[in-house]
């Protein structure tokens, strides 16, 4: 890797100057435009096929009333969100897995995900709630769990080790207690939670759209700000505080990060596995840099969940499945190689 | 240089022994520090002064506190009472990038992120320097350049720090903290896990650097011998306190050494470069 491998934007003596990886630059236009072109793909999909030129007039407002409403209303704020979420999803494993140094890191290891299922549980079955008050029972279970854990292994600072022990210890208690809670409660009930807990962009509007969108956006933003001391994180507590990054105000100003946005996601779509732990580990074999790993990550991470989407929706066509069955599945198969490959690396 | 100089007296100090005159200033010190983690104290009382423009290596036995020390001189812990000073203000009142630019700290454990390469990771060595909008800079170039052609690592440029063999990892993360350009540089260890011949071209580089770019090294070393050939300053430290501390010629000799290391022995003049050489008299000899 020369210094040609490098691009940089800006003048060396003006206000801004920056030296970024070419590879991971390159790696992020591409997915984007890979991730635009599915989009354009998904909103020509359906019932009513639509042509290119159809989905552009919609688009802009052009062109029969009826097909802007099936463009603009239905299946816009599903492709968006299907993006949105996916990248908050996948910058939010980035995150973990750079606090933990483990490519096994996910929200999912501070129990946020049981904690989201067992608030959205609660709300379902004891108080009948609605799609908001589903949306903010999970919010809040979600970040009580993941707080309880994050106090549970506090000990001077938090070391990833002992924060997976306690995380796995509370999703273990939580998924015992929402097992319990859906073996007592009313089978409409039980099919609403079931239904929630499958992760789903179904029937999701602008109107349920709208919030989670806007803070994923405001907590990407923030991320991509401490994006290199994140990066610097990553060489251990002593180096990065020998740079000038106070480590552990960092990982806490992170973790919150991580965990308003897999929040976000959770609210607008439900639990939603796999996106978070294969994204940034795609995007890190894509880009093979470290400075870009964030974008390339929410890029990755928006492309797989659209795909899974597109599958879920077209795959067994008129029936749609929910978008987390897919993406359970792609996981799986995705645990599986990056087991075998481990196992073959460790054996050579 | 010849075996006749040899004797088993004190060594006798020549041009070739760094002498050491206390400089008008000392910009880093510790006034009253009490360190330890917990209940667990570990050093109840210390003052400390590192002199301007030394190599002040601080020895001791295991477990006598001088990680601790070092540690507490950059702000990884903080003492339970007493102070560390920079310029004459605590240390804890500057934001953390100012300090960074000031000091810097080769740390005992480091990971490199997995397939980083070596001109990525000297080029973090820079952050301190650095802005949101101004991430790179003509002497951020230039600073990265030159750490790596003094630690010979220019080469490796292109390579990932995780093929590297040990002895080429610790030049790259010393280089790493020379890119830093702090006047004052805290090593942690520099020379554990290396071979022979590896610490002496570290210890080497860093007289080198000491000398010739007139920046501050504060050490810690586990070898005596290595410390008495290229400190200026020796801190001699024993369950806590400071035992002795000064130019290895004037402070160590064989009672200096007992009361330290509880270790009976010799010494010499190192017939090479003339500094205290200490050599153990373990049970079998003494006969």
């Amino acid at each position: 890797m020369s210094p040609s491998d490098y691009l940089y934007l800006g003048r060396p003596t003006g206000p801004i100057y920056l030296r970024v990886r070419a590879k991971g630059l390159w790696a992020g236009m591409l997915l984007a435009l890979a991730a635009l072109m599915l989009a354009g793909l998904a909103l020509g999909a359906g019932a009513l096929e639509l042509s290119h030129a159809q989905v552009w007039q919609a688009l802009l407002g052009e062109g029969p009333a009826r097909l802007g409403a099936v463009v603009r209303e239905w299946r816009l704020p599903r492709v968006v969100m299907a993006l949105v979420v996916g990248g908050a999803l996948g910058m939010s494993g980035a995150i973990f897995q750079s606090l933990i140094r483990n490519p096994l890191g996910s929200p999912d290891v501070i129990g946020f995900n049981t904690g989201a299922y067992t608030g959205a549980l609660v709300t379902i079955i004891l108080l009948q709630g609605s799609y908001f008050e589903i949306a903010t029972g999970a919010l809040v279970g979600g970040l009580a769990a993941a707080l309880l854990v994050y106090l549970l292994a506090y000990r001077r600072g938090i070391q990833g080790f002992r924060l997976i022990i306690v995380g796995i210890a509370i999703s273990a208690m939580l998924a015992a207690f929402n097992t319990w809670l859906m073996i007592s409660a009313s089978l409409e009930s039980a099919m609403t939670a079931a239904l929630w807990g499958a992760g789903s962009l179904n029937g999701i509007t602008w109107d349920k759209a709208l919030p989670s969108a806007l803070f994923s956006l405001v907590a990407m933003m923030l991320t991509l700000l401490l994006g290199r001391r994140m990066a610097l994180l990553e060489m251990g507590d002593d180096s990065a505080s020998a740079l000038g990054v106070p480590a552990e105000r960092t990982r806490l100003q992170l973790m919150s990060l991580g965990v308003v946005l897999t929040a976000a996601a959770t609210a607008a779509a439900g639990p939603i596995s796999f996106i978070a732990l294969a994204a940034p580990q795609i995007a890190q074999r894509l880009s093979r840099s470290h400075g870009t790993a964030l974008l390339c990550a929410f890029w990755v991470g928006a492309l797989l969940l659209l795909l899974a989407d597109y599958c879920a929706q077209h795959l067994f066509a008129p029936r749609q499945l929910p978008v987390g069955i897919v993406t359970v599945s792609i996981g799986g198969l995705y645990l599986v190689w990056l087991l075998f490959r481990q196992s073959r690396l460790a054996s050579s | 240089m010849t075996p006749a100089r040899l004797s088993l007296a004190q060594p006798v100090p020549d041009e070739a022994t760094p002498h050491y005159t206390e400089p008008a200033t000392v910009r880093l010190r510790g006034q009253h520090l009490r360190l330890g983690y917990g209940d667990r104290v570990i050093c109840p009382q210390l003052d400390v002064r590192i002199p301007d423009g030394s190599f002040t290596v601080i020895v001791g036995p295991n477990g006598c506190g001088k990680s601790t020390l070092l540690r507490s001189l950059c702000r990884l812990i903080t003492p339970q009472a007493g102070q560390v000073y920079l310029d004459g203000r605590q240390i804890r009142d500057y934001p953390a990038r100012t300090v960074a630019q000031q000091l810097g700290l080769l740390p005992q454990s480091a990971t490199a992120p997995d397939g980083i390469s070596v001109l990525d990771l000297v080029s973090r060595g820079r952050y301190p320097h650095q802005s949101l909008l101004r991430q790179w800079s003509p002497q951020d170039e230039i600073a990265v350049q030159t750490a790596m052609q003094a630690t010979g690592v220019a080469d490796l440029a292109g390579r990932a720090v995780d093929e590297l063999s040990g002895g080429q990892r610790q030049r790259v993360w010393v280089a790493m903290a020379l890119a830093q350009e702090t006047p004052l540089l805290l090593l942690d260890e520099p020379t554990t896990y290396l071979d022979i011949a590896h610490q002496i071209e570290l210890l080497e580089l860093f007289r080198h650097l000491n000398r010739h770019t007139g920046r501050t090294l504060i050490a810690v070393l586990h070898d005596l011998n290595h410390a008495c050939r290229y400190a200026t300053h020796l801190i001699a430290m024993r369950e806590g306190r400071i035992v002795a501390e000064g130019a290895p010629g004037d402070v160590v000799t064989a009672d200096m050494v007992e009361q330290v290391f509880g270790l009976p022995c010799l010494v010499m003049a190192d017939p090479v470069s003339h500094t205290p050489m200490v050599i153990p008299r373990g049970k079998v000899h003494m006969a």
